[in-house]
């Protein structure tokens, strides 16, 4: 009895990869410490956060134990419906803060973005490993288009943050794919070409947002207070930081969005270069563990989706706390694992059962 | 062969794919970098800065305003003190729709006409980052009505303010003055001052009277607060106070009874009185009539009220004690026989006989003496109890402009008396030198004439002449007239006297004094032009009547006050000081329009006197109202 136990425990975590978990649960204890503070002290956001963790959690578990095969069956679907459902936001989506992000589908509302930030990975890895065979210039034309439908798509709610993310999990996955620098180059050319094209065609937020960029005290009390508010908040954390629930800039509510976008700078004031020092140790500790799983991936398919998904979170880390930290603009992106919110918890553990899936299948393999 | 092939390419592929990952790794290691510098750049390098800013962020430093001090006559009396009430404030930068937020707080609290025009013109005057008041004295209920739907305005708050009020309304108006709402151009002048970072938190200052010229002391110094304050503004708690010291209390030299007395007096006359005690400089009464009620100044005056009294033909806002100026007329006549006695151009026995006028020689101009038929053999002491006027038409032109210019000098006429207070008019007190320079012209032997009685160019304000009635009665030493007697401190209970200056001291032949005092008192009893007020008195006082012309009487007619015009009818003057051997009090008066200097501005001084100097209220017994039974604020 005893003995079965233990081995349905081992059978439980046995795809779970305890480096990677061990880094990951560290960041979600600060998420929860942190964010006890920038709620002002409300145990009830933490709650909700827990929850977040724990579905996000189940979620990752279910990635883990899936076979890499199964994987692969799902990526067309899931593409598929993506890209149906952005079409249906784009036609019958609700309108809020001016952007039609969200589809109501009766039982609830759902944001199809999000979805895609796995799916167009997923898909473009599929689709190279189909045709690993035989990679011509033409398939890396057809892995561009499958990425910047949904990127244009997102890009039109509008949801410059998100289409930025895709944007570039996608470019990750070209990259690895091994897209010759002539192509890239030229690629390259062209966009920057096409840049003032491009800035026509911005809504006028996100020029600002840009703008803002370049002198957030253009706008102190409209756009660039964000900017400037959490610029404050990090700069005057010094070197230890102002101690745990003693930031000003937190509790006397100068900082926006605290508990989601701008929880770095919360995080910042109260624990310092120290603190930072050793939350991008963290970072760095799950990102090299992903590459490390990616170089040992056994197959094309799983080496481009666990690159992929390591870079798209490091990106996500560098352009949170670029953006707080007022090196960036400021386009919408949480800190991933730390910042308050259920969907991305959702999708970035989603993202790290798939790694830790590659991984243990791998090895499972080769046993 | 083929799977030779596939098998090399999957090797050089892992090996492509490597490469690229390498790429990555390094890419990613070079942004956390770029984060890492940046937060060495941020938190070590410009943390000073940063901390400053989060510092400046939090703390808001929140100016105190210091009550006012209070204004009080000699006894205690209060004429200007604080009370607390409720205001209804909107700060404009924190209010979307201000005409929208005024009409939805018109349905909770009463927001008359009048508000919104005052609050329009304070809009239109407004200084940075002030909150302006729509609604003043708010009553309880409104208080409470409003605290409960609070929530729906924001940047509407209800304040406790220290308003200021003058106990006494009308009387002393012209005395005590007013404070109102700051304007930009005291703005700039306190700015000029370099004391504008004490006006933080005030928003009222004094702009007449006693409240304009001790404003400094009245001010007090204004407090700090820092308090911390979050996002939107509002106070978290208190880092630390400065408290503010309040404004210094003044002690007057007024008498508010004997000045409560005197506008009684007046009635309905326009006109002004000042009584000065001559040993000291210091003001008894200051009147000028009609005033105003003070107290609608304070919020801002409205436009009603402003249009009544800027437009009335009494004109009731100018002080005219120190900004009425009226020829002198027969008042400067003991001044003028000192001057004679002085100028050795007069003995005291040297008699004229008088024809009813005088006449130049050779010339056919008469210059008619107030009495047709003469008053026959006049020497100096009768020249002065029955004002002769033939007397000094000789007389001025034997000592000549010039001399009488040097001398009269002396007793202050032709320039400030510099009492403390703003405004002052110097008068006017001809010489050949000014006609020249004012006119271009030769001064003409005529001229000096007119200057003997008081008229011609000739002008004094009433302080003026009692100044020089207080130098006449105290033998010559002038005392600088001043309202101020005391300032307290109210912290230390410390007391800084105001002092006495003595201005300068005439050379008075104490026999020619004597010998007009002598003239002046007789001119209060029996067979003097000021009999009648005189009547009764149990005390000796010297006088001196006058009239100051309106219009000119043409040659050959005579002025008959019952057929002119109520106001072109003679001004009438009377200097006196009491009691004679030794005077405790000297005052003039003035009675615009009022005729006779005997039978209008005589009495007034008589009740001044009686009061003063016997304790006696006017008859018929009038309560004074105000002057009493007021509670001190504080």
């Amino acid at each position: 009895m005893k003995m079965n136990k233990r081995h349905i425990w081992q059978r439980f975590i046995a795809c779970l990869d305890p480096v990677l978990l061990a880094a990951i649960g560290l960041l979600l204890l600060t998420s929860l410490v942190v964010l006890y503070s920038a709620s002002g002290g409300n145990w009830n956001r933490v709650l909700l956060q827990v929850i977040n963790i724990l579905v996000a959690c189940s979620a990752m578990w279910l990635a883990a134990n899936m076979p890499l095969h199964y994987l692969m069956r799902v990526a067309v679907p899931a593409y598929l419906m993506g890209m149906a459902l952005l079409v249906a936001v784009a036609f019958f989506g609700e309108i809020t803060n001016g952007a039609r992000r969200w589809l109501n589908i009766g039982v609830t509302t759902i944001q199809p973005s999000e979805l895609m930030r796995i799916a167009v990975p997923l898909m473009m890895a599929w689709y190279f490993e189909k045709n690993e065979a035989m990679l011509t210039l033409k398939n890396y034309f057809i892995a561009t288009l499958l990425l910047l439908l949904p990127v244009l798509l997102i890009a039109r709610q509008p949801d410059l943050g998100t289409s930025i993310m895709i944007a570039a999990s996608g470019f990750y996955v070209l990259f690895l794919a091994g897209i010759s620098w002539r192509v890239m180059l030229t690629f390259l050319a062209v966009a920057m070409a096409s840049l003032p094209f491009v800035w026509s065609t911005l809504h006028d937020y996100q020029r600002h947002r840009i703008l803002m960029l370049l002198d957030p005290a253009q706008d102190a009390l409209g756009r660039g207070y964000h900017t400037i508010q959490s610029v404050i908040a990090v700069g005057s954390g010094g070197m230890v930081g102002k101690g745990y629930l003693h930031g000003t800039q937190t509790h006397l509510d100068f900082l926006p969005e605290r508990t989601t976008d701008f929880i770095f700078a919360v995080y910042s004031e109260e624990f310092g270069l120290l603190g930072n020092l050793v939350l991008l140790c963290l970072y760095l500790f799950v990102i090299a563990r992903g590459f490390v799983i990616t170089a040992h991936a056994s197959t094309y398919f799983t080496r481009l989706m666990a690159g992929s998904i390591t870079l798209t979170f490091s990106t996500y880390a560098f352009v949170n706390m670029g953006m707080v930290s007022g090196i960036l603009p400021v386009v919408g992106v949480p800190l991933p694992l730390i910042s308050y919110g259920g969907t991305s918890m959702v999708i970035l553990l989603l993202g790290f059962g798939i790694l830790m899936s590659i991984h243990a299948h791998k090895k499972l393999i080769q046993t | 062969m083929k799977p030779h092939i596939e098998f090399k390419d999957t090797l050089r592929e892992i090996h492509n794919f490597r490469q690229r990952l390498a790429i990555c790794i390094v890419f990613v290691l070079l942004l956390l970098l770029v984060l890492f510098s940046r937060f060495i750049y941020l938190q070590v390098i410009q943390k000073n800065h940063y901390q400053t800013l989060a510092e400046n962020n939090r703390i808001a430093v929140v100016p105190i305003a210091p009550s006012r001090g209070l204004i009080l006559d000699r006894n205690g009396v209060v004429l200007a003190h604080n009370y607390s009430a409720y205001t209804l404030e909107i700060t404009l930068s924190k209010v979307p729709d201000l005409q929208e937020t005024i009409e939805e707080l018109a349905k909770i609290v009463d927001i008359q006409p009048g508000d919104r025009k005052r609050f329009k013109r304070m809009l239109a005057d407004n200084r940075k980052y002030e909150s302006l008041p729509i609604r003043n004295r708010l009553t309880d209920s409104e208080v409470a009505r409003f605290t409960g739907q609070r929530y729906r305005f924001p940047g509407v708050e209800i304040k406790a303010r220290l308003f200021r009020e003058y106990p006494l309304h009308d009387q002393s108006s012209h005395l005590v003055g007013y404070i109102g709402r700051i304007n930009k151009n005291e703005l700039a002048h306190l700015e000029e001052d370099g004391v504008s970072a004490n006006y933080r938190g005030s928003d009222y200052i004094g702009k007449t009277g006693i409240e304009q010229h001790y404003e400094s002391e009245l001010h007090g110094i204004t407090g700090i607060e820092q308090v911390e304050v979050d996002a939107a503004g509002r106070e978290v708690r208190v880092l630390s106070r400065t408290p503010p010291i309040p404004g210094n209390n003044l002690v007057l030299t007024i008498d508010a009874k004997l000045q409560a007395i005197a506008e009684q007096a007046f009635g309905s006359y326009r006109g002004a009185l000042v009584a000065i005690d001559p040993s000291n400089g210091e003001v008894l009464a200051f009147v000028s009539k009609p005033g105003y009620d003070s107290n609608l100044f304070v919020d801002g005056i409205d436009e009603q009220s402003w249009s009544e009294l800027n437009n009335s033909p009494d004109r009731p806002l100018n002080n005219r004690a120190i900004r009425g100026q009226y020829a002198p007329g027969s008042t400067i006549k003991p001044f003028m026989a000192l001057a004679g006695l002085h100028y050795n151009k007069r003995s005291p026995d040297y008699t004229i006989s008088d024809p009813g006028y005088f006449s130049l020689p050779n010339s056919r101009h008469r210059y008619r003496d107030w009495k047709k038929e003469g008053h026959g053999s006049v020497d100096l002491f009768k020249s002065i109890v029955v004002s002769c006027d033939t007397y000094y038409y000789g007389l001025a032109t034997d000592i000549g402009v010039d001399h009488i210019y040097d001398y009269f000098s002396g007793f202050g006429f032709g320039k400030k008396t510099g009492i403390d207070m703003e405004g002052e008019v110097p008068g006017l007190l001809p010489s050949q030198e000014w006609k020249r320079r004012r006119y271009k012209q030769k001064w003409y032997v005529g001229d000096t004439v007119s200057v003997g009685i008081g008229q011609g160019y000739s002008l004094v304000t009433p302080l003026q002449l009692a100044y020089a009635t207080a130098i006449l009665a105290n033998g010559g030493s002038a005392h600088r007239p001043h309202l101020l007697k005391e300032v307290q401190i109210p912290r230390t209970n410390e007391r800084r006297p105001f002092g006495t200056h003595l201005e300068s001291s005439l050379n008075i032949n104490p026999d020619h004094l004597a010998l007009v005092k002598k003239a002046m008192v007789a001119v209060t009893q029996p067979g003097g032009t000021a009999a009648q007020a005189g009547a009764g008195a149990p005390y000796a006082f010297a006088g001196k009547t006058g009239t100051a012309q309106v219009i000119g009487i043409k040659q050959g007619e005579r002025y008959i006050e019952s057929q002119i015009q109520e106001r072109h009818r003679d001004h009438a003057w009377f200097m006196t000081f009491a009691p004679a051997d030794q005077p405790k009090i000297a005052l003039a008066v003035l009675v615009e329009n009022g005729g006779h200097g005997s039978s209008t501005a005589a009495p007034i001084a008589r009740k001044m006197l009686d009061y003063f100097l016997l304790g006696k209220l006017p008859q018929p017994l009038q309560p004074v109202e105000g002057a009493e039974g007021i509670d001190e604020d504080e």
